[in-house]
């Protein structure tokens, strides 16, 4: 049972990563891999900040703030100098990981003072004492205490979003991506928005990466590796369950649910036997099988009448009615 | 109210692709009135509206809207003044974003967008009231994504967006050529009544040479990148399809003389 509450913390700080990944991929189509370093660049900062006595907020807003400084680059690189958008993300990754191994000044850094799961844990176990039970087996009070933070964590960035995202300023984020020549030809700088939303989604990623290190209390240099394909399995994941719709709410609702479940799925097969190493592989496989597996299967359904590969993925762009 | 200023524009520069599109055109629009351009295919025409909408750096030449010197503007800061109304039916609105959503990113043109919500009551009120006027049963889909309409009814959509702000220039490129007969003739209907409204200074290309005999109150051909002909008033009014179509052979064979020897054709236009 501790396993279980303890693997649904950490789906829902994986959460908030997704709810960022949604931003860049569902938002801007950019599969924005600057997500790998900036998920470690918030878990290095704030667990640095904490080395130098800065209290838990604190800490966790400069890592927070210092994920949005990366997203700006990447989005800065690919405006003004028009360099491919994964590019873009790629050569800020890089950069990131020497930034992050300068801000920890060696490949890891313990945690070892208070984070901002500490009170929470200490109000779990002054009220439920060391242990309680849930469902009939023990669970240590502290461990629902870390649960209750990830999820008004999560909870909060969802419905922050959500409501931004219907702001005038969000809606015309998700005019970017959708139509830019509209957005361009109603007054707003298309690279602006760019900008701005690479500097949000790498927030929030970078939001998700102080939270985890808070709980496993320490951060790595090696930690954002792969994070944006478990982010992107997340959201694909995600809009499987809620179905193809447009509204943002339902979208958000969905990533979150797919984080959730993907990491589920991921201790179960663990403890099934699945060696950790092959975890990477067995990510990027699902991936790829939710992004072509919908589109084959209804291929096979229309009796191979058309090829049919990639139309989940270009299904976004399916918004055409005709006369 | 538009002035073009020697406006020179050349694709693809030194390679063997190069295309001298604008070559030296100079244009002066009046004040809310309504010019109709034709051309063949390439003659620079979408380059033209290009040129004022700022989607591309001009080579030379200077472009004034309003009294202000907006060549060195980007795009965006253009649309404070320019509205634009593309060929493909698609391309002015935003499919996943609804009607209302769609809207309410036009009623707005700004590059600073706010926090705050994107519609009031009031402003729903008034884009009902505008739907309503296109007569296509809109009025009833203010939170339908857009995508799910027709290219008629998003191009309709897409002309009162245009318009809304009420910009000192509107740019029309072939507004009306992806659409059905029946369509076509609604938005064109709807191009005339808001246009005479909004009394922007229009710029309209098309190929109809039905709407470009009985549109507007200027006429100009463009052949090669130049503006070929130029008429108003009167001569305009008189000009009748067959004429247009005469003038239109009359290019494509000028295609095979040079330049001194168009001019001299040119002259019977006069
Ligand atoms: N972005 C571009 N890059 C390269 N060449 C271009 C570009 N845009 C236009 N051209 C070329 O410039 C010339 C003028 O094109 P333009 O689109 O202005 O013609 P048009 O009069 O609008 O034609 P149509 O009636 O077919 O729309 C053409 O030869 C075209 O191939
Ligand atoms: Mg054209």
């Amino acid at each position: 049972m501790s396993l279980l509450v303890a693997t649904l913390a950490v789906g829902l700080v994986f959460a908030v990563l997704a709810l960022g990944i949604y931003l860049s991929f569902r938002v801007y189509q950019i599969p924005d891999i600057t997500a790998d370093g900036s998920f470690p660049l918030g878990a290095a900062v704030t667990a640095r900040m904490l080395k130098e006595g800065a209290d838990p907020w604190t800490a966790t807003l400069a890592g927070v703030l210092s994920g949005a400084l990366a997203g700006m680059a990447t989005g800065f690189i690919h405006t003004r100098f028009k360099v491919n958008a994964i590019l873009s993300g790629i050569l800020v990754m890089t950069a990131l990981y020497s930034v992050n191994l300068r801000v920890m000044g060696s490949s890891n850094l313990p945690i070892t003072r208070g984070t901002l799961f500490t009170p929470l844990e200490e109000t779990a176990t002054e009220w439920l004492g060391r242990e309680t039970t849930l469902l009939g087996r023990p669970v240590p009070a502290s461990d629902l205490g870390l649960l209750a933070g990830t999820l008004a964590a999560a909870m909060l960035v969802a419905v922050a979003l959500s409501a931004f995202l219907r702001t005038e300023l969000g809606t015309t984020m998700r005019a970017t991506g959708d139509n830019a020549r509209m957005v361009r030809a109603l007054g707003t700088s298309t690279d602006r928005m760019i900008v701005l939303g690479l500097a949000l989604s790498n927030a929030l990623v970078a939001f998700a990466g102080s939270l985890f290190a808070q709980m496993q209390l320490f951060a790595d240099a090696q930690m954002g590796i792969g994070v944006i394909v478990f982010g992107l399995a997340s959201v694909i994941i995600g809009s499987t369950l809620v179905g193809p719709v447009r509204s943002v709410s339902l979208g958000i609702a969905g990533a979150i649910m797919g984080a959730v479940l993907f990491r589920l799925l991921v201790a179960i097969a663990i403890r099934l036997g699945l060696d950790a190493n092959d975890l990477k592989l067995v990510t990027a496989v699902v991936v790829l099988g939710a992004i072509v597996g919908p589109g084959w299967l209804r291929g096979l359904g229309r009796g191979r009448a058309k090829h049919a590969g990639g139309d989940a993925a270009h299904g976004k762009r399916g918004g055409h009615a005709s006369a | 109210m538009l002035r073009l200023e020697r406006v020179r524009k050349t694709f693809n520069k030194g390679t063997a692709n190069e295309v001298r599109a604008l070559d030296g055109v100079d244009l002066e629009l009046a004040e809310g009135s309504w010019t109709v351009v034709i051309g063949t295919n390439g003659s620079g025409k979408s380059t033209l509206q290009g040129a004022v909408s700022g989607t591309f750096a001009l080579d030379a030449g200077r472009i004034v809207v309003a009294g202000r010197d907006v060549t060195s503007w980007p795009e965006h800061r253009r649309a404070t003044l320019v509205g634009r109304v593309f060929q493909d039916p698609f391309a002015g609105t935003a499919p996943e974003l609804t009607v209302a959503e769609n809207m309410a990113l036009a009623s707005n043109r700004r590059n600073l967008r706010s926090l705050l919500p994107l519609s009031t009551r009031a402003r729903r009120d008034e884009w009902r009231a505008l739907l309503r006027r296109i007569g296509l049963g809109l009025e009833d889909r203010l939170d339908d994504p857009i995508g799910l309409l027709s290219g008629g009814q998003r191009q309709a959509i897409t002309l009162l967006m245009a318009t809304l702000t009420r910009p000192r220039v509107l740019l029309l490129d072939e507004h009306t050529a992806a659409l059905d007969p029946r369509s076509a003739e609604l938005v064109i209907g709807l191009t005339e009544a808001l246009v005479r409204e909004s009394r922007s200074t229009t710029l309209m290309v098309t190929h109809s040479m039905q709407q470009a005999a009985t549109l507007g109150d200027r006429l100009i051909a463009m052949h090669r990148g130049r503006v070929y002909l130029d008429v108003s008033g009167a001569d305009k009014r008189t000009l009748g399809e067959g004429d247009l179509l005469a003038l239109f052979s009359q290019m494509r064979r000028d295609d095979a003389f040079d330049d001194e020897a168009c001019g001299l054709v040119r002259g019977q236009y006069r």
